[in-house]
């Protein structure tokens, strides 16, 4: 904070006040009114400043004083963010709940990272070594992970001190020759991205364990999916399925504009999670972000780079970070709001024209990048789009669709017939999959890509089918054809179909699932041969190992009943002369 | 005493414009005194320097420039008391009913504070309605916010009025209450509401709001949020369970249009203002429960979609705050089907949580998904046999039509004081599941299928 002037409000229109009499810098944070309520610059016109306020400014007067804090929005970085729950503008929440109540009232402030708490830090650097911004100092245990102390980009030096045992985040840990003292805590203005030294290709799959996902449509580590879907199509489900499953090892989770009832769900759930890996908690390895769609319209469109700039932190240390946004179109509307109350000129159905830039500027602060301190981290993304009516043409969809990878369209009429996940798997699509073809194969098995391009043939064909079955019934095919069907509805009941409240289906391994693509595909196999022989279909669709595979994926013992349903599928199928 | 000014610039549809005044409060509440001696209310829309915006509650007739107008210094709020159960009032929260004034007990803020998500306690107490469609398909949990999507013509407010008389937490008898606003609905549908209330004996634990359709279009602006703080303060402050009827939402945001068209906002979709997600929002969100208190607040808004169009703005906006919806379906409701249910349409978000063993019944998820399927596939086979004939179906295909029809006649089709407890509800789905070839019962475990199933059930 280097300098601090005193204006005074001129008007208040909701959330946006003007004032005069501060002359500050574009998005710098100003705090507004008797209640200090925070705000945030978005206009410099003539001798006023426009300012965006994250609070209710309901009794606020002209009159009342405004500060210019001279810094932009930031966020705190440190250990002790891992467990958190913030608000869109990193104020956490349970503290705020015991200042002030159930309720959350205004002009509350709250650090994010707890002050007095002390953390042990154990230095990995000695005395007189030279260091660059970006570089690990030491560790600090935090939740699940080690967390790694580095020096705030820009700063270099070489380490005059530096001292072990337990500080608080705001203790001088060691000091530099220049007279930089270093602490654990830093800040980041929110709407910069960290800076990292090299962008890396994206060749490792994120494994989510979710079947549709890793099999047919993958996503990678470092890599960028939408998730679009009207209400009511599982959206929220399959984005925290990817939260407590995917294999990143910190997890950011913006709910923005999220529902209430569906954020305490996510509150309430998180904590009672186990970590598949560790056994601890997943929220040790969790910072979520909050904003429920009624609390302040600026927060909400904050939240989004509060989250992202928490992400790059731990990817500085060289972690995987998988970021959830959801969902980015109440992020747009929020933009929506803010630029109608600005009267701005507007775009495409009452979006700001920088809808786009917005956007993309954010999708591009994900990726796998070698860090200044020379690891490698990744961030993935995975947003949630909400598109109106489900119209895909409208501007948040179609400006997400041109920069994102991995498109994992949820499908209102595969929710209605209760195919969960509903993502469809003809407009689904991954532009990932040629570049992970290595991956799988030397980590799952040498015929991967085969066994899913045969699976997607199926399903194309069956849909190409469909349309001659609507008009003359299935009857009239003939028995490869309809077999066709059959394994394709195989593929969509047995395989696609993943029951999230499930405590087996829930997650499948890629061995898993690879073996159980695998069966289905030997029973086709199987069948084909059998109707060479002229067995009639009926006969074969009526095999028990047939309805076994349906039922075993719920079983615990699934990965055993998979061998003994195969080699009870071979021997149907002899007995019936294959 | 707050001092008068009679300097009214403009007046605009429901907006006066005042100039030259003291610092005045956004939000603030105003009083204008008219010519004739009556006296209107009013709210600070835009307060600055130069020029001070007021939305007039009762709309502007009447005044002129000499008005005198007011700032009382306060942002609008409202008195609160325990007797205002059985109590009729009107859209700005006068008593309608030619009882005494309430004399209040707290006077609250009407624009409530967002609750902190972290004291929100999880919604998965269980309510039973009654109503297959919605226990058995959609369930409905305390605390949860579930619209009712209808259009012109079909039977919301029974749909409405059966489950606010049958809605209970099955095992447990706690006070409850039922907060009723009706904006911009005509008398006879009030009265429709109000007949049902005292029939049942419902108003005696009931407060009721009337903004109805010739009142002024503005007050319906308020009358939500009256409601909704009342509901507060039974729920939070006197732990009561309270269930909030909000009928018509679409009356609501065509007030906040009007307003918006008044104040020359540049308009989002349709002509409804950018803010109105953010708006309703405010209002949805007043649902729930928290951490440590025993009350709790379930909302059932009804809204008309316009033209039955879900991709209208206000069921659109809507279905991304509540936590699902209840569609009204004409085609059921044209069968002669009460309720007309469209449960492939409908959606409760919170289902997962309410149900199950320890809520329902442990075949409850697996017996939804399994009805859903098959009636989905049903339906899709209609289509096909009003091209080829029901006989070049297959066997298969022709009991999954069957069922669709067997599925809207028994399990859908309820008297309207038919009350099924959810036990009733579950047995009918697997009387109807079972009609259907047991290999094809893909969504149910093997185990469940042993237990419940008609023909495998131990006797």
């Amino acid at each position: 904070m280097t300098k601090q002037e005193e204006g005074r409000v001129s008007r208040i229109a909701g959330p946006v006040v003007t004032a005069e009499g501060i002359a500050p810098r574009m998005y710098d944070v100003v705090l507004v009114g008797d209640l200090k309520l925070m705000g945030e610059v978005i206009k410099l016109v003539g001798r006023k400043t426009v300012i965006q306020v994250y609070e209710d400014t309901s009794g606020m007067r002209p009159g009342e004083p405004v500060v210019d804090t001279g810094a932009p929005l930031q966020v705190e970085l440190g250990p002790g963010l891992l467990s958190s729950v913030y608000d869109g503008v990193q104020r956490p929440l349970p503290v705020l709940r015991d200042k002030q109540g159930d309720f959350v009232s205004r002009g509350v402030t709250a650090s994010g990272l707890d002050r007095k708490k002390k953390w042990k830090f154990t230095p990995t650097v000695k005395k007189g070594a030279d260091l660059e911004g970006g570089m690990a100092l030491g560790d600090v245990p935090e939740g699940n992970i080690v967390h790694k102390v580095l020096l705030p980009p820009g700063v270099k030096g070489k380490l005059k001190s530096i001292s072990e045992g337990e500080f608080t985040v705001e203790d001088a840990i060691g000091e530099l020759e220049s007279g930089y003292k270093v602490a654990m805590l830093q800040r980041w203005p929110v709407r910069h991205p960290r800076p990292y030294a090299d962008k890396l290709l994206p060749d490792i799959p994120l494994v989510t364990g979710q079947r549709v996902l890793d099999m047919l449509f993958p996503l990678a580590k470092g890599g960028t999916a939408a998730i679009p879907g009207g209400f009511g199509t599982g959206k929220t489900v399959t984005s925290q399925q990817l939260s407590k499953w995917s294999d990143a090892q910190i997890v950011v989770y913006v709910g923005c504009g999220e529902r209430g009832n569906e954020m305490t769900e996510v509150l309430t759930t998180f904590p009672e999670l186990e970590d598949p890996k560790t056994g601890k908690p997943l929220m040790g390895r969790t910072v979520l972000v909050a904003n429920t769609s009624n609390m302040p319209v600026a927060a909400r469109e904050a939240s989004v780079y509060t989250g992202i700039t928490i992400a790059e932190y731990y990817r500085d240390m060289g972690y995987d970070v998988s970021l959830m946004a959801d969902s980015t179109s109440r992020w747009a509307e929020a933009m929506r709001e803010i630029s109608s109350r600005l009267e701005e000129m507007p775009g495409e159905e009452g979006y700001p024209a920088y809808l786009a830039s917005r956007l993309s500027e954010f999708y591009e602060r994900c990726g796998r990048v070698k860090t200044l301190g020379g690891h490698t981290g990744s961030i993935s993304v995975i947003g949630a789009v909400s598109p109106s009516g489900g119209d895909f043409s409208e501007p948040v969809t179609q400006n997400t669709l041109r920069i994102v990878k991995v498109f994992w369209a949820l499908d209102s009429k595969l929710r209605e017939r209760r195919h969960f996940p509903a993502i469809n798997w003809l407009t689904s699509y991954s532009l990932y999959s040629p570049m992970l073809e290595d991956w799988y194969r030397k980590n799952v098995a040498e015929d991967w890509n085969k066994i899913r391009l045969w699976a997607m043939e199926i399903l194309q064909k069956e849909s190409e089918l469909q349309d001659i079955v609507q008009l003359v019934g299935s009857d009239a095919l003939p028995e490869e054809q309809r077999l066709i069907l059959e394994v394709a509805r195989m593929i969509r009941e047995f395989f696609l179909q993943q029951s999230a409240y499930h405590p087996v289906d829930t997650y499948s391994p890629l061995k898993r699932q690879y073996e159980y693509m695998n069966a289905i595909r030997s029973f086709s196999e199987h069948a084909k041969k059998a109707l060479t022989l002229e067995i009639p279909l009926e006969r074969i669709v009526a095999l028990p190992c047939r309805s076994d595979l349906g039922k075993l994926k719920f079983e615990e013992s699934i990965d055993r009943d998979l061998k003994a349903s195969v080699a009870s599928m071979d021997k149907q199928f002899a007995d019936l002369g294959v | 005493m707050a001092k008068e000014y009679h300097t009214i610039s403009q007046i605009a549809g429901p907006l006066v414009f005042v100039e030259k005044t003291e610092p005045v409060g956004y939000g603030e509440l105003v009083q204008i005194a008219l010519p004739d001696g009556s006296i209107k209310r009013g709210q600070v829309l835009d307060s600055s320097d130069e020029v001070v915006v007021i939305q007039v509650f009762e709309g502007t007739g009447g005044i002129d420039k000499a008005s005198g107008v007011k700032f009382l210094g306060e942002t609008v709020k409202m008195p609160v008391s325990r007797d205002m159960l059985g109590r009729i009032l009107s859209g700005s929260g006068d008593p309608l009913d030619k009882g005494p004034p309430i004399i209040p007990e707290k006077r609250l803020e009407i624009i409530g504070a967002a609750i902190n998500p972290w004291a929100r306690d999880n919604p998965r107490e269980f309510i039973q309605t009654g109503i297959s469609s919605i226990d058995g398909m959609n369930t409905l949990v305390r605390g949860q916010k579930l619209p009712i999507f209808s259009g012109s013509g079909l039977p919301h407010n029974d749909i409405a009025l059966q489950i606010a008389r049958q809605s209970k937490v099955v095992g447990k008898k706690e006070e409850f209450a039922v907060v009723f606003a009706a904006m911009g609905i005509t008398s006879e549908e009030a009265q429709y509401f109000m007949n049902d209330f005292e029939r049942t004996g419902a108003l005696k634990r009931a407060v009721v709001f009337l903004n109805l359709a010739d009142d002024p279009a503005i007050e319906r602006l308020l009358t939500p949020k009256l409601a909704l703080t009342t509901a507060e303060y039974l729920a939070f402050d006197l732990n009561m369970h309270v269930l909030v009827i909000l009928t018509d939402i679409t009356n609501y945001c065509e007030a906040l249009r009007q307003i918006g068209a008044a104040r020359e906002e540049v308009p989002a979709r349709r002509g409804y203002p950018g803010y109105m997600y953010t708006d309703l929002a405010n209002l949805y969100e007043r649902a729930g429960r928290i951490k440590d208190k025993t009350g709790s607040i379930t909302q059932f808004p009804i809204l008309s979609m316009p033209g039955d169009d879900i991709t209208h703005p206000i069921p659109d906006l809507t279905g991304y705050i509540t936590e699902g919806q209840i569609v009204a379906s004409r085609d059921l409701h044209r069968k002669g089907i009460f309720p007309p249910i469209a449960v492939e349409r409908s959606l409760s978000r919170l289902m997962g949580q309410g149900i199950g063993a320890g809520h329902t019944r442990d075949d409850h998820r697996a017996v939804s998904d399994q009805l859903y399927a098959a009636y989905a596939e049903g339906r899709d086979l209609r289509g096909l046999v009003a091209i080829v004939g029901k006989e070049a179906l297959s066997e298969r295909d022709r009991k999954f039509l069957d069922f669709a029809d067997a599925f809207e006649d028994r399990f859908i089709r309820q008297g309207k004081d038919e009350d099924r407890s959810i036990e009733q509800t579950l047995d009918l789905g697997w009387d109807l599941i079972s009609a259907l070839p047991i290999d094809s019962l893909t969504k149910i475990d093997r185990k469940l299928i042993e237990k419940y199933h008609p023909q495998t059930k131990k006797k």
